[in-house]
C-alpha cells in the first residue's frame, strides 16, 4: 500500500516537471528582457534574403498556447486588422498564405513588427513590447497552420470570418522564390 | 462584527481615504436599504425557525435518551404517534405559511427595488473589460459624452441608470452598499437602478469569476452634490490641459513616444487608443488599476514599470524606462486632473 | 418483537456450491473481471474518498493563501486552478461517485434481498470510466492543464478565446465521463429496486433507502444529459469552430447557463438525497422504532425528485432576467424547503416516540440536523430574490452551500460509513476515535464556514485570490483557516481508525445494531452470493417483521448466477434471470471509451476514429453468452420452506 502511494506521488511530481509546454503561462514577462532588440539578427530589407534563425525566445512562445492566444488578442487590438485583415490583407499583403516576403521563421516576423518594412508596414519598435511581438510573430506563423494543432488558437468570440487557426491546414512558406522552406 | 466607518466628503470634492464603504448592512441608498431590511425580517425568521428546531431535537434526544450498550428491542409508540401527527401536520402547516411569507415579503422588496426608476435619471453605460471598468455618461450631444474608467461619480438624492455590458467575458457590477449587483453579459445589455442618499464614496468590486485578476477588478462610486457632480462632470468633458512646464512637456513626449499610446487615449493629444482606460483626467482620480493601487506618484511609477507585478496576467505590459522619462511621465500624469 | 436471526440452513453443501458460483477471479487480471457488486461499491467508495482527501488539499491550499491580505503564496494562475479542481473534484468525483454510486451499488443488492446489482458488468464498466475521468482532471492539474474557469465554467471564459489551450476541454471531457458513470450505475439501480426486490417487498414496504435510491436515479437520468449536452457544446465550440456560445453571430452566453444549471441543480438533489436515505435509515435504527411518518417522507422525497428540476434559475438571479421568471423560480425554490422540512419533522418525531441510543452514526446525524439547517434556512434567504442579488457569488454563497453539501451530505455520509464499515469489513469501528473525529470536525467545519458568511455580508466576492488590506477581511479569514487544522485533524483521526479497527477491532458479526433492513441478514463481511437463501419480507424492516419460520425463495438455481425477478409493484416471483459472470470486457470498453473521448480533445477525429475500438470491444462485451439458462418460464418460484 505505501509502495504505491510512493510510485503514484512520484510521478505526480514527475509530470508536474515536465509539465506541459502548452500550457505554460508567463504572466510575468522580465523587464529587462526588452533590451535584447539588438540581439536579433536581421536579414536584409530586399525580399527574397536569406532567412535567418530565430533566437531562443521565439520557441517559448511557440510552444504556449496562452503566448499564442494573447498575440491573437493583439493582433487584433493593435489594428493589424486594419491593413492584413484576418489573414486575408487588403492595404497589406496576406498572412495567411504560404508567401512570406521577409521569410517566414519567427525572427523574420518580429523584425519585420519591430522595424518596419516599405510600403507602408510601420515600426513598432518601443511601442509593442519585444514579449508582445513575439506573441504577435507567433500567432501570424499559426495563420498558416505552421504551429501545432493543439497550440494554434481556436476561433474567437467575435464576428464570424474565418475558421479558427487550429484548423487552417499547413502551408510550407514558400517565400517570393518559391522555394518550400524546410518544415518546422 | 466588523464596522467600516464613513468617508467624510470636504467641500472641494477631494476624499480623505479608500476604498470607501461596501457591506450590505451599511446602506447607503434606497435598494440597499430596502435589501437591508428584507435581510434581517428573513434572517429572523430562520434564526428563530433554527433555534425551535434544534431545540426540538434536544428535547427529542433528551427525552427519549437511554445509555444502554446492547441494542434495545424495538419499540411501538401508537399514542404518541398519533399526538406526532398533529404536531407534524401543524408544523408543516407553519412551515408553509413562513416559507409564504417570506416569498410575499421578497416579492415586495424586489418590486420596490425594481420600481426605483425615473424617467429623467442620470445614465451611465458601465462596460466590462478584464480587468477594469469603462464608465461612459452618453449624451444626445456626441461632444458631451464622458468617458472614464473605474470611479463613477453620480449626485446624491438622484436616480441613476446603468447599461450593462462586456467587452469580453462576463462580470459583474457590485457595489453592496447600494444595491445588488448584476452581472454584465457579453451580447445582452440590461438598465440597472440605483440611488445613493448619503454622500461619500462606495466601493465596489466584480462580483463574477473573470480570469487571472478578477480578484482587483474594483471600482468605486463617488456620491456627491449636485453643484459638484457637474463641475466635476464638466471638468471631465475637458480635453488635457497642454503641458507648459519642461518636465511635463517632456512627460507627454513620453507618454506619446512609448508603449502607452498603443493603449490609452489622452484627448488633447495623438493618443486615441481604446483598449485602456481612458487617461485624459488620470490625475483626479483616487485610485488606480481598478482602485487596487491609491493614485500616488510612487504607486504609479511602480504600476507603470512592472504592471504584471502588481496585477499578474492583467492586459498592461512592462515599461521599463529611464528614471528620468519615468519623472516626468509622472508628472505629467497627475496635472491630467 | 424480537429480531430474526437469519434462517439457518439444513441443506449442506449450499454454502460451497453458491460460493463456487458467484466466485469472482483473484489475481491482477482478476481485478479487473469483477462484476459483483460488493467489490465495485467498495472500489466507488475507496476511491472517491480518495479524491475527497485530495480535493481537501487543495481547499487547504486555498485556505492558507487567503490568510491574509495580499498574500503571495499562490499566483492568480494556480489559485484559479485550485478552486476549479477543488470544486469540481468535490462534486463529480465524490459527492456523486460516493454518495450515490459508492453507498448505492453497495447497499442497494443487499436491501433488495438480492444475489448482485442488475447489469453487473455495466456496473463495473461505471467504475472504470469514472476512474479515467478522475485521473483525466487530476493528472490535467499536475501537467498544468488544470481547469481553471470555476467548476461551472461559464463561457465565454472557458470559451475557445479566453481560456487557451486546452484546460476547458480536460474538464469537459472528465464532465463526460463521470456522467456516463452516473448514467451507467442509475441503470442499474433503477432496474436492481424496481425488478429484483424480495418477494413480500410491495412498493409500500421498500425501505426508504431504496425509495431514495430510486427517485436519484431517475433524476441522474433526466440530468445528467443536459450536463453532457452543455460540456459537449464547449468542447465543439472550442474544437470545431462551432458557435453555440459566440454572442456576436447569435450565440447565446446564458444559454450555456440554463443547460448547466438545469443539471445542476438536480445534482445538488442527487447529493443530497442519498444523504436524507442514511438519515431515514439510521434514525429509525438508533430510536429503535419504525420510522415515523412513512408515507410522508417516500412523498417528500418524490417530491423533491420533481421539484428539483423546478428552481435551476434561482442561479441565475443576477443575470437581469424578467420579473415573471424571478417570481416563479422563488416560489420553486421556497417550495423545495416543504418536503425537506417534512422529513425533519419526521425525523424529529421518531427520535421523540422512540428510544433514543446515540451510538457513533447516531452522533453524526445529530451533527447533520445542526449544520445541515443553517444550510438551509440560507438557503431560503438566497431563494429571495433581492438578497440573492446581494450574496449571490460572494462567500455567503460559499457558506451556505458548503453547510448544505457537508452537513448535508458529509455528515451523513460518515455516519453511514459508522453504520456499515462493521458490515463492509466485519469489524467495529473504534468508537472514542470516532467521537473525537466527529468533534473535530464539527468545530472546525463551523469556525471555517460561518465566518464565511459574515465575509460574504461584508462585500468579498467568490474566488478571488486576494484581497487588500483595506477590506478588513483579514481576521475572519485567519478565523476561517484556522479551522481547517481541526477538520483536517478529525480526518486524519477517522483515517487512522477505518485503518486499526480493520486490523484489530471486535468483530461485527451479522447485525451488531439491531437493524432491520436485509443487508442485515448476511454475515459480515457478506459472502459473493450476498444471502446464504434468499429471503421474503413481511413489513417495512424486514428483519423486526420477519416470523420465526420466515418463508425463503426456493428454485433458484446455485450452479449458475441466477437471481429472481420479481413484479415492480407488488414484487411477485416472474422469472429468474441468469447474470453474467466476471468478464473483462468491461474494462476493455472503458479502456476503448477512454481512448476515444481523449484523443477527441486533441482532434475531432477522435470521436471517428475511436469509435472503432468501442465499436470491437461492445461486440466482445454483448456477444452471446456460452451456456443457455433454464428456460424463461413464469414459474412460481417461492416455495414455503419451514426450516427448523
Amino acid at each position: 500500500m505505501r509502495n504505491h502511494v510512493s510510485i503514484a506521488m512520484t510521478i505526480l511530481l514527475l509530470l508536474n516537471i515536465t509539465a506541459c509546454k502548452r500550457e505554460e503561462r508567463q504572466l510575468r514577462p522580465d523587464p529587462n528582457a526588452s533590451q535584447t532588440l539588438n540581439t536579433v539578427q536581421v536579414s536584409g530589407l530586399n525580399p527574397g534574403a536569406n532567412s535567418i534563425s530565430s533566437p531562443p525566445p521565439a520557441g517559448q512562445y511557440e510552444e504556449s498556447a496562452y503566448a499564442v492566444s494573447q498575440g491573437k488578442t493583439l493582433y487584433n487590438q493593435y489594428n493589424c486588422v486594419g491593413c492584413h485583415a484576418n489573414g486575408g490583407g487588403g492595404i497589406g499583403p496576406p498572412l495567411m498564405d504560404n508567401n512570406w516576403i521577409y521569410g517566414s521563421e519567427p525572427g523574420n516576423v518580429f523584425a519585420t513588427i519591430m522595424q518596419g518594412r516599405p510600403n507602408g508596414m510601420p515600426s513598432f519598435r518601443n511601442r509593442i513590447p519585444e514579449y508582445q511581438a513575439w506573441e504577435i510573430a507567433a500567432y501570424v506563423r499559426s495563420m498558416s497552420g505552421l504551429l501545432p494543432k493543439d497550440v494554434a488558437p481556436s476561433r474567437s468570440d467575435q464576428l464570424y470570418v474565418k475558421p479558427a487557426e487550429q484548423s487552417m491546414p499547413y502551408q510550407a512558406p514558400a517565400g517570393v522564390t518559391g522555394e518550400p522552406e524546410e518544415k518546422k | 462584527m466588523i464596522g467600516f466607518s464613513r468617508v467624510p466628503l470636504l467641500a472641494a470634492g477631494v476624499f480623505a481615504s479608500y476604498p470607501g464603504d461596501h457591506s450590505i448592512l451599511h446602506p447607503a441608498g434606497p435598494q440597499a436599504s430596502n435589501i437591508e431590511w428584507l435581510y434581517w425580517v428573513i434572517f429572523w425568521i430562520v434564526f428563530v425557525v433554527y433555534v425551535v428546531v434544534v431545540l426540538g431535537f434536544m428535547r427529542a434526544g433528551a427525552r427519549t435518551y437511554t445509555s444502554a450498550d446492547e441494542m434495545l428491542p424495538i419499540m411501538k409508540d401508537e399514542a404518541g404517534d398519533r399526538r406526532a401527527s398533529w404536531a407534524v401536520g401543524s408544523a408543516i402547516t407553519i412551515t408553509v405559511l413562513t416559507l409564504f411569507a417570506v416569498l410575499v415579503m421578497s416579492e415586495i422588496t424586489g418590486k420596490k427595488v425594481e420600481g426605483e426608476t425615473s424617467k429623467n435619471p442620470v445614465t451611465i453605460q458601465v462596460i466590462g473589460h478584464q480587468w477594469w471598468w469603462e464608465v461612459i455618461y452618453p449624451d444626445p450631444q456626441a461632444d458631451q459624452t464622458v468617458t472614464t474608467a473605474n470611479e463613477i461619480h453620480v449626485p446624491v438624492g438622484k436616480r441613476v441608470v446603468i447599461l450593462t455590458n462586456s467587452a469580453d467575458v462576463i462580470h459583474s457590477f457590485w457595489a453592496p452598499s447600494i444595491n445588488g449587483k448584476r452581472d454584465l453579459l457579453p451580447g445582452y445589455s440590461s438598465a440597472f437602478w440605483l440611488q445613493i442618499d448619503q454622500p461619500g464614496v462606495y466601493h465596489g468590486q466584480c462580483a463574477e469569476f473573470c480570469g487571472l485578476q478578477h480578484a482587483h477588478m474594483g471600482f468605486s462610486i463617488v456620491a456627491e452634490r449636485e453643484d459638484a457632480f457637474s463641475q466635476w462632470k464638466a471638468q471631465q468633458l475637458k480635453p488635457a490641459q497642454d503641458p507648459t512646464e519642461l518636465v511635463t512637456v517632456h512627460g507627454r513626449d513620453v507618454f506619446l513616444s512609448h508603449a502607452c499610446v498603443m493603449c490609452h487615449t489622452i484627448r488633447g493629444t495623438d493618443a486615441g487608443s481604446r483598449l485602456g482606460p481612458d487617461l485624459t483626467h488620470i490625475g483626479s482620480r483616487q485610485m488606480i488599476a481598478a482602485e487596487t493601487l491609491p493614485n500616488t506618484p510612487g504607486a504609479l511609477a511602480g504600476w507603470i514599470v512592472d504592471p504584471q507585478r502588481i496585477k499578474p496576467g492583467n492586459r498592461m505590459s512592462p515599461n521599463p524606462l529611464q528614471p528620468d522619462d519615468l519623472q516626468a511621465l509622472i508628472t505629467y500624469l497627475q496635472t491630467l486632473k | 418483537m424480537a429480531i430474526s436471526e437469519p434462517v439457518v440452513v439444513s441443506q449442506s453443501g449450499a454454502a460451497d456450491r453458491l460460493a463456487r458460483t458467484w466466485a469472482q477471479p483473484r489475481g491482477f487480471w482478476g481485478w479487473f473481471q469483477n462484476v459483483h457488486h460488493t467489490a465495485i461499491g467498495v472500489r466507488f467508495m475507496v476511491t472517491s474518498f480518495i479524491f475527497f482527501l485530495l480535493g481537501g488539499v487543495l481547499a487547504a491550499m486555498m485556505r492558507w493563501q487567503l490568510v491574509r491580505p495580499e498574500h503571495n503564496a499562490i499566483g492568480p494562475d494556480l489559485y484559479n486552478q485550485l478552486f476549479t479542481v477543488h470544486g469540481s473534484t468535490m462534486i463529480f468525483l465524490f459527492a456523486v461517485p460516493m454518495m450515490f454510486q459508492g453507498f448505492g451499488v453497495y447497499v442497494v443488492p443487499h436491501m433488495c434481498g438480492t444475489r448482485n446489482i442488475a447489469f453487473p458488468r455495466l456496473n463495473a464498466f461505471s467504475y472504470y470510466i469514472y476512474v479515467v475521468g478522475a485521473l483525466l482532471l487530476w493528472v490535467g492539474l499536475f501537467l498544468k492543464t488544470g481547469a481553471d474557469a470555476g467548476w461551472f465554467a461559464y463561457v465565454p471564459l472557458s470559451g475557445p478565446e479566453f481560456t487557451p489551450g486546452k484546460r476547458s476541454d480536460f474538464w469537459a471531457q472528465m464532465i463526460t465521463f463521470t456522467e456516463v458513470s452516473a448514467l451507467g450505475v442509475a441503470i442499474c439501480i433503477t432496474t436492481t429496486i424496481l425488478r429484483y426486490r424480495a418477494p413480500g417487498m410491495t412498493l409500500n414496504r421498500m425501505p426508504i433507502l431504496l425509495w431514495e435510491k430510486l427517485v436519484t436515479s431517475i433524476m441522474v437520468i433526466f440530468a445528467m444529459p443536459s450536463v453532457m449536452v452543455v460540456s459537449s457544446m464547449l468542447l465543439m465550440d472550442r474544437t470545431i469552430n462551432t458557435q453555440f456560445f459566440n454572442p456576436s453571430v447569435g450565440g447565446d452566453v446564458l444559454l450555456y447557463q440554463h443547460l448547466f444549471w438545469f443539471f445542476g441543480h438536480p445534482e445538488v438533489y442527487i447529493i443530497f438525497l442519498p444523504a436524507t436515505a442514511i438519515v431515514s435509515t439510521v434514525v429509525a435504527v438508533f430510536a429503535r422504532r419504525h420510522i415515523f411518518g412513512y408515507v410522508p417522507i417516500v412523498t417528500s422525497v418524490v417530491a423533491t425528485g420533481f421539484l428539483g428540476f423546478s428552481v435551476w434559475v434561482h442561479h441565475m438571479f443576477a443575470t437581469g432576467l424578467p420579473q415573471m421568471s424571478a417570481s416563479f423560480f422563488t416560489a420553486a425554490s421556497l417550495m423545495i424547503v416543504i418536503p425537506t422540512a417534512v422529513q425533519f419533522y419526521c425525523w424529529m418525531a421518531t427520535i421523540w416516540h422512540g428510544r433514543l441510543q446515540l451510538k457513533l452514526p447516531m452522533l453524526w446525524i445529530f451533527g447533520f440536523f445542526f449544520v445541515f439547517l443553517i444550510g438551509g434556512l440560507s438557503g431560503v434567504m438566497l431563494a429571495s430574490v433581492p438578497l440573492d442579488w446581494q450574496v449571490h457569488d460572494t462567500f455567503f454563497v460559499v457558506a451556505h452551500f458548503h453547510y448544505v453539501l457537508i452537513g448535508g451530505a458529509l455528515f451523513p455520509m460518515f455516519g453511514g460509513m459508522y453504520f456499515w464499515i462493521p458490515k463492509i469489513t466485519g469489524r467495529m469501528m473504534n468508537d472514542r476515535l470516532g467521537k473525537i473525529h466527529f468533534w473535530l470536525f464539527f468545530v472546525g467545519f463551523n469556525l471555517t464556514f460561518f465566518t464565511m458568511h459574515f465575509l460574504g455580508l461584508h462585500g468579498m466576492p467568490r474566488r478571488v485570490y486576494t484581497y487588500t488590506p483595506e477590506m478588513r477581511w483579514g481576521a475572519l479569514n485567519l478565523l476561517a483557516t484556522i479551522g481547517v487544522v481541526f477538520m483536517t485533524a478529525g480526518i486524519l483521526v477517522f483515517i487512522a481508525n477505518f485503518f486499526q479497527s480493520k486490523a484489530t477491532g471486535r468483530f461485527a458479526g451479522p447485525n451488531p445494531w439491531g437493524a432491520g433492513s436485509l443487508e442485515w441478514a448476511t454475515p459480515s463481511p457478506p459472502p459473493h452470493y450476498n444471502f446464504l437463501e434468499l429471503p421474503t419480507v413481511n413489513g417495512r424492516e424486514a428483519l423486526w417483521e420477519a416470523e420465526p419460520n420466515q418463508p425463503i425463495v426456493g428454485g433458484v438455481r446455485e450452479d449458475i448466477p441466477e437471481v429472481l425477478v420479481t413484479n415492480t409493484l407488488d414484487s411477485e416471483p416472474e422469472y429468474r434471470d441468469e447474470l453474467p459472470g466476471p468478464s473483462i470486457w468491461p474494462f476493455l470498453t472503458a479502456i476503448a471509451v477512454s481512448i476515444a473521448f481523449i484523443w477527441s480533445i486533441f482532434s475531432p477525429w477522435g470521436i471517428a476514429y475511436g469509435a472503432i475500438p468501442v465499436v470491437i470491444t461492445l461486440i466482445g462485451w454483448l456477444w452471446p453468452r456460452g451456456h443457455s439458462p433454464s428456460p424463461r418460464v413464469p414459474e412460481p418460484a417461492l416455495e414455503a420452506r419451514w426450516i427448523r
